[in-house]
């Protein structure tokens, strides 16, 4: 067996770390007591929930009419927020799943927490499902259960149904994934934990996980199959998300290019959180050495890529509006660029065309402070676009007397800044509690990755056991 | 009635060398119990002599189960139970039924296949961890064989887990009430 990588790729693990450097760098902070900075952030992060919690509830109370909607504009901040959320979510999964059957190491030290970013933003995204529904205590009426009307059943036609599958389906298998690459890391902190409490709490979460040969060989079957579903399963949600506007007859909404737009959308506004999320627990945790520039700018180069995609998809939209020679779809989409929504419109389109295109530079590309203002920018210019595609193609419907503008509420506004306490204040937790880092994955890598590996002994396999043709899970060999 | 199992633990502290050392071990004709390694070691399991898992197959009768399951859902209740003409659609649209049936053929792999894993390797909740070694969670590789099931002396492993570059061999007994 050898670790052998091409002497072009940097390493990713740097300060010449062993495999014991590994667990006390990444459970020290599992370890130890959270430190100022995190509870000042927690404590604003909770106060913004409660606030927001407070907000959700009197819109529930009330109704939605507290929302800035009109009967011209049906759907706004809340389907905005919704794709917005889920948008993000697909890079952990991108990142656990694409990534892992393209065999990309640099993802083993950044996939635990894009992931559990994947499962907060999912959560965070079926919360505004549940808002917009109004009667949210009514929700499970979107589930096939027989029923006391004359099991009356869903709609399997609708994609409003098929997204409830999606996006539940996208959750549960997100959080097992996780869940089980946490194993091995749950038990590394339960047998150096030296307190009753973390021992036994770790304990009951690890399994009772003990790394035999037999258990791992089986974890990387899990894992392999995991990552082959959850490959379709990622691109099918935000296909589906899309379906709920592409399968419509409103113009703007009925166009053929959605679903792979949406997808590069989405996995372009997720590298953008994922940058901004890593940035700070990198520096807040020092793990400088395992969130090295090279993951950064990885990251930026397909931020880079997705985002011309999604800038390509945008022109050919217009294009075909045009071409097609429909009216109504040509004004849909004339009326975005020029119409009272213009500053929406532009600001899409300078946030996610125009600013991304700097990461050509290789000095933007390798700056953390630029990485992270421009991550910031991409996530407003995403928001921005899911604006745009909702009201603007609702707001000058088929009858001019019916024409409307949106202005949010308070409530629209808080009802989003509610999303945002609890997926801060659930990712704190978990950057408190549980390894941010895949210890055991990393190790894995470590001797092709790292930059110094300080371990003397380096057995090269004999001839007759090299590996020819490597089969498809033999990683490194 | 006590049962005691006494093992003799080989303890490694490189993953290349923890490979090989088992490949030499066996073939002194030593039976090993189970390696245990922070992170998976590719081929480790082939070099013990574990036979290759059939999860992959439970795998794929979970989802096949998932894929009959939510086929048979749709076609009843949108084709038998109560039928309604939406859109002027077929009552059994199939290709409009593909996306949920996708989804919960993925939805009864992943839970079907991480269960049966789970269950396989007697994980659980609260399970009791048997560690031969608490290092094993961290830095070190142990082999692990069960002396009562051997036929050669704790010597004779002991000088085959030395020779194989073991830092070090301990005697750890399980103590079965």
């Amino acid at each position: 067996m050898s670790h052998v990588s091409a002497l072009v790729r940097p390493p990713l693990v740097t300060g010449g770390k062993s495999y014991h450097d590994i667990t006390e760098d990444i459970s020290r902070q599992v370890e130890g007591k959270p430190t100022r900075q995190w509870w000042i952030v927690f404590l604003i992060s909770v106060v913004t929930l409660l606030y927001g919690t407070a907000c959700v509830f009197y819109t529930w109370w009330e109704g939605l009419g507290v929302w800035g909607l009109n009967k011209t504009v049906g759907w706004a901040w809340d389907i905005t927020n919704f794709v917005w959320w889920v948008g993000i979510g697909h890079a952990g999964t991108l990142i656990s799943a694409i990534l892992l059957l393209f065999r990309q190491k640099w993802r083993t030290s950044v996939n635990r927490s894009a992931e559990a970013m994947t499962i907060f933003a999912v959560i965070c995204a079926a919360s505004f499902i549940l808002m917009h529904a109004g009667r949210t205590w009514l929700a499970y009426w979107a589930i096939p259960i027989p029923n006391t009307y004359g099991s009356l059943w869903v709609n399997f036609n609708s994609p409003l149904v098929w997204d409830v599958f999606a996006i539940s389906t996208y959750f549960s298998v997100s959080l097992v994934f996780w869940y089980v690459g946490l194993l091995p890391d749950l038990a590394t902190i339960r047998d150096r934990a030296t307190s009753k409490v973390s021992k036994f709490a770790y304990g009951f979460f690890a399994m009772g996980w003990n790394g035999g040969a037999k258990t791992w060989a089986r974890y990387e079957y899990v894992s392999l199959i995991l990552a082959g579903i959850s490959t379709p399963l990622v691109l099918s949600v935000h296909t589906i998300v899309s379906f709920d506007f592409a399968t419509s007859v409103i113009p703007g909404w009925h166009t053929t290019i959605f679903p792979p737009y949406f997808v590069a959308g989405a996995i372009f506004s997720g590298f953008a959180m994922v940058n901004n999320l890593l940035l700070i627990i990198r520096y807040t945790f020092k793990l400088e050495d395992y969130i090295t520039i090279e993951h950064i700018e990885t990251m930026n180069k397909i931020i880079t890529v997705t985002g011309s995609i999604v800038g390509i998809a945008y022109l050919t939209e217009f294009f075909v509006a045009w071409y097609s020679g429909v009216e109504y779809e040509f004004y849909a989409f004339f009326n975005r660029a020029t119409g009272p929504y213009w500053w929406a419109y532009w600001a899409m389109m300078t946030c996610n065309v125009i600013t991304p295109q700097l990461f050509w530079v290789r000095r933007i590309r390798r700056s953390l402070a630029a990485t992270f203002v421009l991550s910031v920018i991409v996530n407003i210019g995403m928001w921005f676009e899911r604006f745009v595609i909702i009201v603007t193609s609702l707001h000058r419907d088929y009858l001019p007397s019916s024409w409307a503008m949106f202005s949010p509420t308070i409530f629209d506004i808080s009802d989003y800044i509610f999303s945002f306490g609890l997926f801060f204040t659930a990712f704190l937790l978990f950057a408190k509690f549980l390894p941010v880092v895949n210890m055991a994955e990393v190790k894995a890598v470590l001797k092709g990755v790292s930059s110094d590996y300080p371990y003397k002994k380096k057995v090269s396999a004999a001839p007759s056991e090299r590996i020819v043709r490597p089969s498809f899970n033999k990683d490194s060999e | 009635m006590d049962t005691n199992k006494r093992f003799l633990v080989g303890v490694y502290d490189d993953e290349d060398e923890v490979l090989a050392a088992v490949k030499q071990v066996k073939k002194s004709g030593v039976n090993i119990h189970e390696v245990y390694t922070p992170f998976p070691i590719h081929g480790l399991d082939k070099a013990i002599g574990h036979p290759r898992t059939r999860l992959p197959i439970a795998a794929f009768m979970f989802g096949t189960l998932g894929l009959a399951c939510m086929t048979a859902l749709t076609i009843w209740t949108m084709g038998y139970d109560w039928p309604i003409i939406i859109g002027g659609k077929d009552f059994i649209a199939l290709p409009d039924f593909i996306p949920p049936m996708f989804e919960f053929t993925v939805l009864f792999t992943a839970f079907g296949m991480v269960f049966t894993f789970f269950i396989t390797n007697g994980l659980w909740w609260g399970a009791d961890a048997k560690m031969f070694d608490l290092r094993t969670t961290d830095d070190k590789f142990v082999v692990a064989v069960d002396l009562g099931k051997n036929r050669l002396s704790e010597a004779a492993i002991t000088q085959a887990f030395q020779e194989s570059g073991a830092i070090e061999v301990n005697v750890k007994e399980i103590v079965k009430h």
